[in-house]
């Protein structure tokens, strides 16, 4: 790692002018499990690093007007324990406890996660899945970006230099709804997933028909995607196994994956079909 | 770059000035000479290097050194009290928990980490926590093991 200088901005205010003034030479550090790993190979070279780990107010999950909000500084076990996620949202516990290992979930925090942007990560499918936004906030003020809208290369966000991640917003699902999110991983239970797949379903009240649905998949693509074209196959249709399956086949639509040593492309592409209709199975009986 | 910085490893409190791309692991090793605390892969997924902040696990090798400023580090030194081996420490010896050696302080601290959460975890329980920690001998059922009776040795 070189050199660097090292400020511990009080406020998100004080964080702001550090940004503005330092431009592309500073970089934002909060659990630090991503940027220490860039920053050691020499990806990332940054003269100033700039840590969130005094400012307050980002370190809450909490329930209001039908959503739950998740402060950018949140860490991924303490959302993964949080009363809130467990019982509103178990979904989101259940992929943020899939994140690496206990060790790793203490220190990396919700925002860093999302500005890290690696394709791989479990969060971002169940984020869009779930209809969920985030805060990006600046000098300027706080924008919201929807999930499936931020991520917009491999590593790359639209995150503007001067913006943070200070939180997420998670809508409640509504009634008759169940979710799931799978992770397809043959190697060890911490890596990243070869294909990962996250599924909303909204049924009728007669729960024959799928009202609405809503699919993403991770590690297929150069960014997390939302399936739409498995999503158009289902919506409004009579629940029956011959369309979860045409779901899945046309989730391939949307599959790019790199060949790599979690499995071939063309072998990512076949078993994003396979675990987009697992999804949307356990989804499906979690609505019941 | 330093930085000057002022935290406990072990309930000793140190004020000193490091470097600001110095890593916890190293600050352990090489400024204080604990050198239980190892450094495998350096990238956060075997689990050589864990310690303790504020009784949160982390991984040293990723942790800045200033990270720790106001804060308490607890490494695999700082288990035993009054010279007597923290319950961890005695189960792992009594029940074979190691065998090399190489990956057990982290084992250990993260046993600790789970103990004072749960001193009674089950095997899955035990299981999911250590999936970080990782042992190439593959020792793990002696070191689930140990766990689940360091109880045996708790005061």
């Amino acid at each position: 790692m070189i050199a660097f200088d090292y400020r511990t901005p009080g406020s998100l205010e004080e964080a702001y002018a550090d940004l503005k003034e330092l431009g592309s030479d500073g970089k934002i550090i909060a659990g630090g499990t991503a940027l220490v790993i860039m920053m050691k190979q020499q990806l990332l070279q940054p003269t100033c690093v700039i840590s969130l780990r005094n400012v307050a107010g980002l370190s809450d999950v909490a329930e209001n007007n039908g959503s739950v909000h998740i402060g950018g500084l949140v860490t991924h076990a303490h959302l993964d324990a949080s009363d809130v996620v467990q019982g509103k949202l178990p979904v989101l516990g259940a992929t943020y406890h899939h994140v690496a290992t206990q060790r790793v979930r203490t220190m990396a925090t919700v925002g860093g996660g999302l500005a890290h942007a690696d394709p791989n990560q479990d969060p971002p499918p169940t984020f869009i899945a779930l209809g969920a936004s985030f805060e990006l906030s600046s000098a300027g003020g706080t924008r919201s970006v929807a999930a499936e809208d931020f991520f917009s290369d491999y590593y790359e966000t639209v995150l503007e230099p001067e913006e943070i991640v200070t939180g997420v917003s998670v809508p409640l699902m509504g009634a008759n709804s169940g979710a799931a999110y799978l992770k397809f991983l043959p190697r060890s239970a911490d890596d990243y997933a070869t294909v990962s797949a996250a599924a909303v379903v909204t049924l009728d009240d007669a729960k024959t028909t799928i009202k609405d649905v809503r699919i993403a998949m991770g590690s297929v693509n150069t960014t997390p995607v939302r399936a739409t074209a498995s999503e158009d196959v289902l919506r409004g249709q009579p629940l029956k196994a011959e369309g979860l399956r045409e779901a899945g086949e046309k989730a391939k639509d949307h599959t790019d994956p790199v060949s790599d040593f979690r499995g071939s492309g063309s072998y990512k592409t076949q078993m994003a079909a396979v675990f987009v209709r697992r999804a949307l199975e356990q989804a499906i009986a979690n609505a019941g | 770059m330093d930085k000057k910085i002022k935290f406990r490893v072990n309930g000793t409190e140190h004020e000193m000035e490091v470097p600001t791309n110095r890593l916890l692991v190293d600050l352990l090793r090489y400024d204080l000479g604990l050198t239980g605390t190892k450094e495998g892969c350096s990238v956060g997924v075997c689990g050589a290097c864990t310690v303790l902040i504020d009784g949160e696990m982390v991984s040293s090798c990723l942790a800045l050194a200033v990270f720790a400023d106001g804060h308490d580090v607890t490494t695999v030194e700082g288990l035993a009290q009054d010279g007597e081996l923290h319950p961890v420490q005695q189960s792992f010896i009594r029940y074979g928990g190691f065998q090399c050696g190489i990956c057990t302080p982290g084992q250990v601290v993260a046993a600790k980490a789970l103990l004072d959460q749960n001193p009674r975890p089950n095997e899955e329980e035990i299981k999911d926590w250590m999936m970080g920690n990782l042992c190439r001998c593959t020792g793990y059922y002696k070191i689930i093991e140990s766990i689940e009776k360091a109880h045996e040795f708790a005061k």
